[in-house]
């Protein structure tokens, strides 16, 4: 049974375990989360539980979004997620906070990446750079794109581009400490994104 | 930044003496043998301090049995039972990597004059 979240990063730092081991950890501000729609396989065609997160004021909201938490007396959130194969056995209008956690829980956290803008072969594909002296001219390009014979590039030919700024999971995470008091989970290692950056947190399924 | 900054707060210790490098240490180290825990003496000369906050770290050089030894402990460790500052030394500089290659009367530290 999964259990989910929508947590913000907060950023890093470490923490000493009882043992005396220092471990890195990702500091989140996990919820509290309102349930904001449940939706099921006889109604919308599949099993999903959507949850929202974070303080917003209602005049910033469009008529659709602003409807749809009229309809359900719910105060209106400023991030919606959708968790799909989510047997939570929760309610509309229900409270999500991270007691649900566990310290030693292993968790899958989804976010967006940081953008790194048009990146060079080096730091996308991290292909070889070439001798930065001796004469040589081939310092970071990205080389020959390919034969006479073929008349085009291949396609999905590693080439410079957009970099970063992609949906990313980082799986098997671990929970070291489950903060109630303040609404904070630390994770063990690096999430995905920027400081201030939505996260999706789930437990991972055996 | 604010929550960060507590979470590190907590973990701090307050009972750490002010030490620099060229003091001389008397560190008691938790040690888990066999299911059980003891402390183990370790004494020597700061050689570092390095990073600040929750992520201080400091080296401590002696030598065992005729060989140099230098660990470094995270000074926040909970792992450190007591940390005692036996004499203080008088040094010129922040990292004391020259010890490394003194044997003997040379690696002696002149103790700072109050």
């Amino acid at each position: 049974m999964a259990k989910t979240i929508i947590a913000k990063k907060l950023g890093m730092t470490q923490y000493f375990k009882d043992n005396g081991e220092v471990v890195p950890v990702t500091v989140v501000e996990a919820g509290p989360c309102v349930v904001t729609q449940v939706k099921t396989t006889e109604k919308d065609g599949y099993n999903a539980v959507q949850l929202g997160f974070g303080e917003v004021k209602t005049q910033r909201l469009n008529k659709p979004i602003k409807g749809q938490f009229e309809s359900r007396d719910i105060e209106a959130k400023r991030h919606l997620r959708e968790f799909k194969n989510n047997d939570m056995d929760v309610s509309e209008g229900s409270e999500i906070t991270v007691d649900i956690f566990e310290a030693g829980e292993l968790v899958n956290v989804t976010g967006i990446s940081k953008g790194k803008g048009f990146a060079g072969n080096i730091k996308r594909w991290n292909h070889n750079t070439g001798p930065k002296s001796h004469g040589s001219h081939f310092h970071r390009a990205p080389g020959s794109i390919g034969a006479v014979d073929a008349r085009r590039v291949f396609k999905g030919f590693k080439l410079p581009g957009r970099m970063g700024s992609n949906k990313v999971t980082e799986k098997n995470l671990e929970i070291v400490k489950v903060d109630t008091e303040r609404n904070v989970l630390l994770i063990k290692g690096p999430v995905p994104g920027p400081k201030k950056g939505i996260l999706e947190i789930q437990t991972v399924e055996n | 930044m604010n929550i960060i900054n507590e979470i590190e707060k907590e973990q701090m210790r307050d009972d750490i003496p002010v030490f620099a490098p060229g003091d001389t240490l008397r560190l008691m180290v938790k040690v888990v043998e066999g299911g059980k825990e003891r402390l183990q003496n370790y004494t020597g000369v700061v050689v570092k301090r390095n990073g600040g906050g929750l992520n201080e770290t400091f080296t401590v050089r002696k030598i065992s049995k005729g060989i140099g030894v230098e660990r470094t402990f995270p000074l926040h460790s909970n792992k450190l039972a007591k940390i005692e500052v036996v004499s203080r030394g008088d040094v010129r500089r922040s990292r004391l990597y020259y010890l490394r290659s003194r044997r003997g009367k040379a690696s002696r530290i002149k103790e700072k004059r109050d």
